[in-house]
C-alpha cells in the first residue's frame, strides 16, 4: 500500500477505474494537458488519450448536459467541475435532468454518471473559490452526494461513485487535498455509498461531520478527551442518500449531539441531522441538538478563518451540550 | 477605417491593424489626440505591466494570495477605455483593471483589494484583482463566475436608453467567456433591444489552458455576432489605435441609438492565467515567441519614438516612475489593518437580519471567551 494524498487518491481512482473500463472518460476545464488547476487529472490524457481525457469549451452547462448524453448512450463520464462555485451554470442539467431522467422515463433512460468538483474554504478563495453547496443538491432527489475526507475514502467512494447507476455529484474537499495523507491499496476497491465512518469511538457526545471538517473536529475531540469529555466522531462520507439509521444510532449512544459543516447554517445539511435526531431519537436527548455551521453570510476573503468552524468553535458546542 | 459588419463574414473576420508592429501608421489614419494624451496611452500601459510586476513579487513572497498577469495585453484595455466617457459604465473581467487605471483609480485603492484590508473597497470579501469602483468610473464590482456579467451590461445600457440617457455599456470578456451561457443571452437581448452596449471580446489566445482554437470552430469570435443580428469585426488588439478607433466608433453608434457591437481583439497573453498558473506545461515556447515580437508597449515606443515624444531614456524613467507609484501603494496598502470582524456580517442585506446579527454576537463573544480565530486553524493552504 502507497501512502497518498487526497488528492493522489483521487487521481489513482481515476486511472483504476479508466484502466478498468474503457467507458469510463474524464472531461471538463483545463482537465487535459494541464491536468486540472488542481492536478487531479494529472497525467491522464497522456495515459488514456485525448478521447478518453479531454478538455472542453467554457461551458458548465455544455459538460453536464454532453455528460448526461454520453451516459444515457453507454459511457461513464466523469465530469469536473473546476470549482463548485461555478456548478451554477450547470444546474438546471444536474437538477432537471440527471436527477430526474429515471423518474420521468419510467426507468427507461438513466444517467449513470460522476461530477467531480472542489469545494470549501481554507485556501484564501473568497466569495466564489470557497462555497460549500451540498445543501442545494442534496434538496434534490435523484441525485447522490458524496464527500470523501481521507485518501482511502476518496478513491473507494469515486471508485464506488464511478460503479453507481445513478448521477452522482462527487464533493471533494480541496483543503484536503494536499494536507491529510494516508494509506491507499493499489488495486481497485469501493467503500460502500450511504455507509458512515466512525473516526472516533467515543461515549460523552456525538459529533457528525465530514469533508473537511472531519480534520477540525478530531482536533476539537482531542482537546475535548484532555478535558475529560469522550467524542464519539461521525463522518458522514454520504450526504445523500444518508445512512439515517447509522445517523439515530450514533445519536443515541451518546444523548448528546453536534454537527459540524463549513456551509451556512440557514437550511443547511446540519439542519437536516437535526430534524432526524430530533424525529427518531428525541427521547434520548440529554441536551439540545446543536449545529457549529459557516455564518449565513457569502464567504469572505481576509476573514475565512474567522468564518470557517474551528476547533475553538467545535469544542466550545461540545462542552455546552455536555454541561447541560 | 473600422468598418463592423452585420452580414460580411469577410469583413467581420478580416483583422484591423492601425499601427503595425514596426510602430508604422496604416495609410490614410492620423492621429487626432493629443500628445498629452498619447503620453497617458503610454504611462496607462506602463503603469499595468508594473501593478503585474510588483503584484508577481508579492505574491512571490506571500504577502497577497494571488493576482492576475497583463503581459502583451495592456493595449486592449487602454484602447478600448480610451473611447469611453467617465459616466460610461464598465462591465469589466479580471484582467481589464488598466481600463480602471487609465481612468484615474488610484493604484492605491486598487492595492488595497490585492491586500484585502479595511481601506478595500469591497472590504476585504473578494479575492484579490476582484475590483469594484464607483469613482471616478463606474467599475462594476468584478465576479469570479465568468460571463455573469455580459446579460448585467445589456440590462445598465437598457436602463440608460429607457430614461433617454446618451450613456454606454462596455461589456469585456476573454475567448473563454464566449461559451458561457451569459454571452448567448447578452447577445441575443443586445440584439433584439438593440441596447447601447458594446462587447469587447479579448481573444488572448487562451483560456487557462485551453488554445482559442478548442475553444470554439468559428472562425474567431467576432463572427458570432452575425448570428444574434449583431455588427461586428476584429481588430489587432496589440495595436492601441486599432482598439480604439473600433470602441470609438462602436460607442458613437451606440450612443446615437444605433444599438450593440461585439469587437473582437486579437492579441496574446504572454504570462500564466494567474500568479497560480505556470503556462509552460501548455503554450509552446515559440508561440509566446513569436508574440512577443508583436508587444504592444514596444509598438507604441516605435511610434512615439517617431513623433519625438520618446527616447530609451525616456521610457526608462517613466517605467521607473511607475514601479515607484505602485510599490509606495503596495506598503500603505501593506501597513493597513486588515477588515474588522463586523464586515463578515454586513452588507449582506440593507439591514442586518435578527439571525445574522444573533450569529455575529455570537461568534464576537466567542473570540472574547477563547480567544479570536487564528489564520491556519481550521483554514489550510493548498
Ligand atoms: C463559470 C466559470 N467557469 C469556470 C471558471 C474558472 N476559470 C476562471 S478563468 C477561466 C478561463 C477564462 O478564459 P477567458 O474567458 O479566455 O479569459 P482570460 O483568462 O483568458 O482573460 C476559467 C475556466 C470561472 N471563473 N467561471
Amino acid at each position: 500500500m502507497a501512502i497518498q494524498t487526497l488528492l493522489g487518491a483521487v487521481n489513482d481512482a481515476l486511472r483504476t477505474a479508466m484502466r478498468r473500463d474503457e467507458s469510463v472518460l474524464m472531461f471538463g476545464e483545463d482537465v487535459g494537458l494541464k491536468g486540472g488547476v488542481f492536478l487531479a487529472t494529472g497525467g491522464l490524457q497522456k495515459e488514456f488519450g485525448k478521447e478518453r481525457c479531454f478538455d472542453t469549451p467554457l461551458s458548465e452547462d455544455g459538460i453536464i448536459g454532453a455528460a448526461i448524453g454520453m451516459a444515457m448512450n453507454g459511457m461513464r463520464p466523469v465530469a469536473e467541475i473546476q470549482f463548485q462555485d461555478f456548478i451554477f451554470p450547470a444546474f438546471d442539467q444536474i437538477v432537471s435532468e440527471a436527477a430526474k431522467l429515471r423518474y420521468r422515463s419510467g426507468g427507461q433512460y438513466t444517467a449513470p454518471m460522476v461530477i467531480r468538483t472542489p469545494y470549501g474554504g481554507g485556501i484564501r478563495g473568497g466569495l466564489y473559490h470557497s462555497q460549500s453547496g451540498e445543501a442545494y443538491f442534496c434538496h434534490t432527489p435523484g441525485l447522490k452526494v458524496v464527500i470523501p475526507s481521507t485518501p482511502y475514502d476518496a478513491k473507494g467512494l469515486l471508485l464506488a461513485s464511478i460503479a453507481d447507476p445513478d448521477p452522482v455529484l462527487f464533493m471533494e474537499p480541496k483543503a484536503l487535498y494536499r494536507s491529510v495523507k494516508g494509506e491507499v491499496p493499489e488495486d481497485y476497491y469501493t467503500v460502500d455509498l450511504s455507509t458512515t465512518r466512525t473516526v472516533l469511538e467515543g461515549d460523552d457526545v456525538t459529533v457528525f461531520c465530514y469533508g473537511a471538517m472531519v480534520p477540525v473536529v478530531e482536533k476539537a475531540a482531542a482537546m475535548a478527551a484532555e478535558k475529560g469529555i469522550s467524542v464519539l466522531v461521525i463522518d458522514l462520507r454520504t450526504l445523500l442518500p444518508l445512512d439515517e439509521d447509522g445517523v439515530v444510532e450514533a445519536a443515541k449512544r451518546t444523548g448528546r449531539v453536534v454537527t459540524v459543516t463549513e456551509a451556512p447554517r440557514f437550511c443547511g445539511y446540519a439542519g437536516e441531522i437535526s430534524a432526524i435526531v430530533a424525529e427518531r431519537a428525541m427521547e434520548y436527548m440529554e441536551a439540545p441538538v446543536l449545529r457549529v455551521t459557516g455564518f449565513d453570510t457569502p464567504f469572505p476573503n481576509t476573514l475565512e478563518h474567522h468564518y470557517l468552524p474551528d476547533a475553538r468553535r467545535v469544542i466550545d458546542a461540545i462542552e455546552k451540550v455536555y454541561s447541560f | 477605417m473600422m468598418n463592423p459588419s452585420l452580414d460580411d463574414p469577410a469583413q467581420i473576420v478580416a483583422m484591423k491593424t492601425i499601427l503595425d508592429p514596426s510602430g508604422q501608421l496604416a495609410e490614410g489614419y492620423s492621429v487626432v489626440v493629443s500628445d498629452d494624451e498619447l503620453l497617458h496611452y503610454y504611462r496607462s500601459m506602463k503603469l499595468v505591466r508594473a501593478f503585474d510586476d510588483i503584484c508577481l513579487k508579492l505574491q512571490r513572497s506571500g504577502r497577497i494570495g494571488f493576482s492576475i498577469p497583463n503581459l502583451g495585453i495592456e493595449a486592449c484595455q487602454i484602447g478600448a477605455a480610451s473611447a469611453l466617457r467617465k459616466d460610461d459604465w464598465f462591465f469589466p473581467s479580471y484582467r481589464d483593471f488598466g481600463m480602471a487605471l487609465y481612468h484615474g483609480v488610484k493604484p492605491v485603492d486598487m492595492m488595497h483589494n490585492m491586500f484585502g484590508n479595511s481601506l478595500d473597497s469591497a472590504k476585504g470579501r473578494q479575492m484579490p484583482v476582484h475590483f469594484s469602483f464607483t469613482e471616478p468610473i463606474k467599475f462594476a464590482s468584478i465576479s469570479s463566475p465568468l460571463g455573469t456579467h455580459l446579460p448585467q451590461a445589456v440590462g445598465a445600457a437598457h436602463a440608460a436608453k429607457l430614461r433617454g440617457e446618451d450613456t454606454v455599456a462596455l461589456a469585456s470578456f476573454g475567448d473563454g467567456g464566449t461559451s458561457t451561457l451569459g454571452f448567448h443571452s447578452a447577445l441575443t437581448f443586445a440584439g433584439v433591444w438593440k441596447s447601447p452596449v458594446v462587447f469587447l471580446c479579448q481573444n488572448n489566445g487562451y483560456a487557462i489552458s485551453l488554445p482559442a482554437h478548442e475553444q470554439t470552430a468559428s472562425d474567431g469570435y467576432a463572427i458570432k455576432g452575425m448570428g444574434y443580428g449583431v455588427r461586428a469585426l476584429t481588430v489587432d488588439g496589440n495595436d492601441v489605435f486599432a482598439v480604439r478607433e473600433a470602441t470609438l466608433e462602436a460607442v458613437e453608434f451606440a450612443r446615437a441609438g444605433g444599438g450593440p457591437t461585439l469587437i473582437e481583439a486579437v492579441t496574446f497573453r504572454m504570462g500564466g492565467h494567474s500568479t497560480s498558473d505556470d503556462p509552460s506545461t501548455y503554450v509552446p515556447k515559440e508561440v509566446v515567441e513569436e508574440w512577443a515580437k508583436k508587444d504592444p508597449i514596444d509598438r507604441f515606443e516605435k511610434f512615439l519614438g517617431a513623433r519625438g515624444l520618446w527616447d530609451a531614456e525616456k521610457g526608462e524613467q517613466i517605467g521607473k516612475d511607475c514601479l515607484a507609484e505602485i510599490d509606495a501603494a503596495a506598503k500603505v496598502a501593506a501597513a493597513t489593518a486588515p477588515p474588522t470582524l463586523e464586515t463578515i456580517f454586513s452588507d449582506v442585506y440593507a439591514e442586518i437580519p435578527a439571525h445574522i446579527r444573533k450569529q455575529g454576537e455570537a461568534s464576537f463573544e466567542l473570540s472574547n471567551r477563547l480567544g479570536e480565530a487564528a489564520a491556519g486553524d481550521g483554514a489550510f493552504p493548498l
